[in-house]
């Protein structure tokens, strides 16, 4: 932690204190400035008149009213050097992996946004090799979208697959409200496929206070700033949970005594996710930050407050789903959405991608509506049970997670398996994309 | 004398502030942070103290800090070259700004103060003139710009003199008034007006009687919009309200089209910036971007000046339209401003209304879609602004006070359908819980009857009714199934599943089928009409889905062919046999 000097004022008279806040009488305090409350670091969030209130990151368990108090005269900095690539570090940006101390200049997080006109559009396609995402939702480069997925869900796994095969620069991991478990996973696997040097991590886990992981995602994307403006690089930023951190939010406004609006969040919950989420940015220059996250769902529940405002703001959104009859999770081809498909579908991929992926989405819903016809009681027709063996190969080989194949083959893959089930009326396909694909009958 | 003040508190972008002189409520101040000038508005008054939300972040703000008042309250300038610029919500010109960053207390002038333009006077020594009235014009892009009296000149007024034709700068003067107490104005072709008022310089405002023509089948024949009029889009994320925006800010038959990206994503505007420089506007042959200005306050720049967008916005639309042009204002979207307002009053801790909005949020709302409208100017000639707004209802849930206070302000309702978009049948408007009042106006109605043809409404009726009656077929057919109803009920589902194929369903990246015009429209619906009216006999259930599915197929490709082309008129031939073979069975 940052070491007081001999001229810095030393308060000792809190006049409040709440779960995670306190409150001093003090003078020429800066809005948003930093402060340490009996060696614990606090951040100024309120000034009236003289009284200056503070939210103190690891709570405030054993603070007294007569706890040393030193304003730091600054907002919270990241020291950002080439040297940040490897590391592992907590929510203050101090290491936690028994390194050295970082040496780079001191960069203020959360800083301004980009200005809209100096943006370019995204259009780098990100390659996963998980056909639920390369085929039907594929991801581009400067993009944010997040997963929704339950707990129990294997998000971390794949969120872990796709940053290594997506070819970033960097990796740039903030981990919030993290089991302990979840983050030696992380470690371990970064570590196994020899990307340590790629990954910069900010680590919050549970059994650190909650409100620590506000700084998270702002130490996250300052680091990802400072590679992708100053140094080009792609870079990939994965979030996870934000569920964490707006609960975080809401602990931090309801102390405040703000007034909650739905779901007991601060009304300024949109505000709060679109700053970092908007961080997601492609330069025109080449470097790009692309943003990855994950929001637990309770329940399958999307028009909860977090994940329906998160909905607004990213650029669509991934779904994990079990399938009962593979026995394998898949990436859910209905309701996920890649809003920024269509930037590099057919034109960064093969002519077919489009449709290939359209008519195959088609067929395996004909599957889902021919199994609740079973279900009540009709009887099958004969195109009812293609569909479902279609259904079951189409999740088995191109839906499931474990899936790892380029785009040419998933394609190859969708138009064998049309021609195992189906005639080409029955798939309506444009003509001349038919002639050159359908696989011969041999 | 200006009042000064210093700063006695900060919550995030609210600042109190102790003053010593009068303000005035939403005047603007300027916090003097070192050498960055902080712009905010004033919110609220008690007392000694001024309640001002900052337009930028106020990290590192100090008490104490000076502060000073300006006299005036958030303007914008109005002048020739305000077409094809992106604004921010305090109208700074983006494209001006240096570096990737916006940087905190940057401002500039919104327009090129060297730019000359080539003046033609309109009004003549002597003349008669008030707020509002021509002066002369000037050509932006192709747009002929009126430079017009200042609309904050009250009375009337002298020409005293005016310049001849020739090349000016905004800031030149081009004309000099007397006003009745025979004082002497000057008048250059900039004028500022405060965001917050409507402009008033206008004769009369009317009811909209004129349907402003989008080429979206959906809206056009069966809920359309006028010119002047308001409508609004709700509906949860991933239904395509974007795309639909879009798609009205490139082909709806407007003069101008004014855009306020407020609190959307920054990569949506990011894609108008890169298509609309290149795509052609089919009425004019324009590029697109010449005719639409851009006010963008993405969601990670500061709140309160989301707030001052969809102003800025409106401000600028209702300058265009004195000049008798026809505007269509679009605002993405309308929720996140609402939620700026309740940041703003729950950090003033004001007793909150529903889900913590202020209690004034209805209020607030219909005071700013009242400024749309279609007006008669003082000189005869007529002008347009007709708004359509997105809401973001939390949740997709359309009961809640942003949806319900638009509700009753707006008189057209798009209602963006989750099950549709499921179904990937787009645009997802829901044919039968939206609706258009405009349907409702004897005007309307006499425009119609008299523009498209006299049935047409008769027609429109009746394709509802389809819609809603095959609704009804397809839940008894999923209840009883398919052979437990009579065939007419698979009929009476197919024919309602025709007008949803080929008159609601329309592919937004087909480049013909994105944009269809009224006539076609109208050709069209006719053709619908007949099939809907013919008396189709079938055996059994089972022949009814084939048949219509091969007559959708076919009408979908007249749908995706150039009207009247050969292919068109094969495909309708297509349509005519299946029509005539089976109903001679």
């Amino acid at each position: 932690m940052t070491q007081k000097t001999a001229f810095q004022k030393v308060y000792t008279k809190l006049t409040k204190i709440t779960k995670a806040t306190c409150s001093v009488k003090a003078a020429g305090v800066g809005y948003e400035e930093l402060a340490i409350v009996n060696g614990r670091l606090a951040q100024v969030v309120k000034i009236i008149d003289d009284e200056v209130t503070l939210q103190i990151f690891a709570g405030t368990e054993g603070i007294p009213t007569n706890a040393e108090l030193v304003f730091l005269g600054k907002p919270p900095v990241l020291r950002v050097d080439d040297d940040l690539a490897g590391r592992f570090l907590n929510a203050y940006g101090e290491p936690i992996d028994g390194g050295p101390a970082l040496t780079g200049a001191e960069r203020e997080i959360g800083g301004p946004s980009v200005n809209p006109v100096r943006r370019k559009q995204p259009s780098q396609l990100i390659a996963t090799g998980i056909a639920g995402i390369d085929l039907n939702n594929t991801l581009v480069t400067g993009q944010k979208i997040p997963f929704f997925a339950d707990p129990d869900q294997p998000f971390n796994q794949v969120m872990a697959i796709v940053a290594l095969r997506a070819k970033a620069d960097k990796i740039i991991l903030g981990g919030m409200g993290l089991s302990n478990d979840d983050y030696l996973y992380y470690r371990n696997t970064f570590e196994n496929a020899g990307a340590l040097e790629r990954i910069v991590a900010f680590i919050n886990t549970t059994e650190n206070p909650p409100v620590e992981r506000l700084l998270v995602p702002d130490m996250a994307l300052a680091a990802a700033e400072y590679f992708a403006v100053e140094k080009k690089e792609k870079v990939l930023v994965l979030l996870t949970d934000m569920t964490m951190y707006a609960d975080a939010l809401s602990i931090v406004s309801n102390r405040m005594d703000q007034i909650p609006s739905k779901d007991n969040m601060p009304g300024s919950l949109y505000s709060d996710l679109a700053k970092i989420y908007e961080k997601a940015v492609q330069f025109p220059d080449g470097g790009s930050i692309t943003i990855i996250a994950v929001t637990t769902l309770s329940g399958g529940d999307i028009t909860h407050a977090i994940p329906d405002n998160t909905g607004y703001i990213t650029e669509g959104q991934l779904f994990l789903r079990r399938d009962a009859e593979i026995g394998k999770v898949i990436v859910d081809p209905f309701r996920s959405l890649s809003r920024l498909k269509q930037l590099v579908i057919g034109k960064q991929t093969r002519e077919d991608h489009a449709q290939v992926m359209n008519a195959s989405i088609r067929l395996y819903a004909d599957a889902a509506n021919a199994r609740t016809k079973h279900e009540n009681g009709f009887e099958l027709s004969d195109y009812d049970e293609r569909t479902l063996k279609f259904a079951r190969d189409y999740s088995e080989k191109l839906l499931a997670i474990d899936v790892n194949i380029d785009i040419d083959q998933m394609l190859d893959t969708g138009w064998k398996l049309f021609a195992e089930y189906f005639s080409p009326e029955e798939v309506a396909i444009k003509a001349d994309l038919v002639k050159k694909y359908w696989p011969s009958r041999n | 004398m200006l009042t000064k003040g210093k700063v006695k508190g900060i919550i995030s972008n609210l600042v109190i502030v102790d003053v010593e002189g009068p303000v005035a409520q939403n005047e603007i101040c300027y916090i003097l942070m070192g050498n960055i000038r902080l712009m905010a508005e004033v919110i609220k008054v008690q007392r000694h103290q001024a309640f001002v939300q900052v337009f930028e972040s106020t990290r590192g703000l100090r008490l104490g800090t000076d502060v000073e008042f300006t006299g005036y309250m958030l303007e914008v300038t109005l002048g020739p070259g305000i077409l094809s610029r992106n604004y921010d919500g305090l109208q700074n010109d983006l494209d001006k700004f240096e570096g990737i960053f916006l940087k905190k207390g940057q401002y500039n002038y919104p327009l090129d103060e060297n730019e000359l333009w080539d003046f033609n006077p309109l009004a003549q020594t002597g003349d008669q003139v008030q707020a509002g009235s021509w002066l002369g014009e000037v050509i932006e892009n192709w747009v002929p710009h009126k430079i017009m009296v200042p609309f904050k000149f009250e009375g009337t007024y002298k020409v005293k003199w005016i310049t001849g034709k020739g090349s000016y700068r905004i800031k030149d003067k081009i004309a000099v008034l007397t006003d009745e107490a025979g004082r002497e104005h000057e008048v250059t072709m900039v004028q500022k007006w405060p965001v917050k008022l409507p402009i008033r310089a206008y004769k009369t405002k009317s009811r909209p009687f004129k349907i402003l023509e989008t080429g979206i089948r959906v809206i056009d024949t069966l809920n359309p919009i006028t010119e002047g009029g308001t409508g609004f889009i709700p509906g949860p994320f991933g239904c395509g309200k974007t795309v639909l925006q879009h798609a009205l800010s490139r082909q709806a038959d407007a003069d101008l089209v004014v855009i306020a990206a407020c609190g959307e994503r920054a990569n949506e505007v990011v894609e108008i910036f890169t298509e609309f420089p290149e795509l052609i506007d089919a009425r004019t042959g324009r590029k697109l971007i010449e005719r639409t200005t851009i006010i963008a306050n993405t969601s990670n720049m500061p709140v309160a000046a989301r707030e001052a967008s969809v102003y800025t916005a409106m401000t600028i639309a209702e300058y265009y339209r004195s000049m008798g042009l026809k505007i269509l204002l679009l605002a993405d979207s309308t929720s996140r401003w609402a939620q700026a307002l309740r940041e703003m009053s729950n950090r003033m801790e004001e007793l909150p209304g529903p889900d913590a909005f202020p209690m004034d949020l209805p209020a607030i709302i219909s005071n700013y879609y009242s400024r749309a409208g279609y007006v008669e100017l003082n000189n005869g000639k007529t002008g347009s602004i007709t708004f359509i707004g997105t809401v973001s209802p939390a949740g997709g849930n359309l009961k809640e006070p942003v949806t319900e206070s638009t509700k009753k302000a707006a008189r057209c309702f798009y209602a963006l359908s989750q099950q549709r978009s499921d179904s990937k049948r787009y645009p997802a408007i829901d044919p039968i819980d939206s609706y258009s009042k405009y349907l409702e106006y004897d005007e309307v109605k006499d425009f119609v009857s008299e523009y498209i043809s006299p049935d047409w409404i008769d027609k429109v009726t009746k394709v509802k009714d389809v819609l809603i009656r095959g609704r009804e077929a397809q839940e008894q057919i999923n209840i009883l199934g398919d052979d437990g109803v009579p065939v007419d009920y698979h009929v009476r589902f197919w024919k309602s599943e025709v007008v949803d194929f080929i008159i609601l369903q329309q592919d937004a990246f087909d480049k013909i089928d994105q944009t269809t015009p009224l006539k076609r429209q109208k050709y069209m619906l006719d053709k619908i009409t007949d099939i809907i009216n013919a008396q189709i006999q079938f055996d059994s259930f089972e022949e009814v889905a084939g048949w219509f599915k091969k007559l959708i197929n076919a009408l979908k490709q007249m749908n995706y062919s150039e009207f009247g082309s050969p292919e068109f008129v094969r495909y309708e031939k297509e349509v005519d046999e299946m029509l005539t073979e089976t109903v001679k069975l």
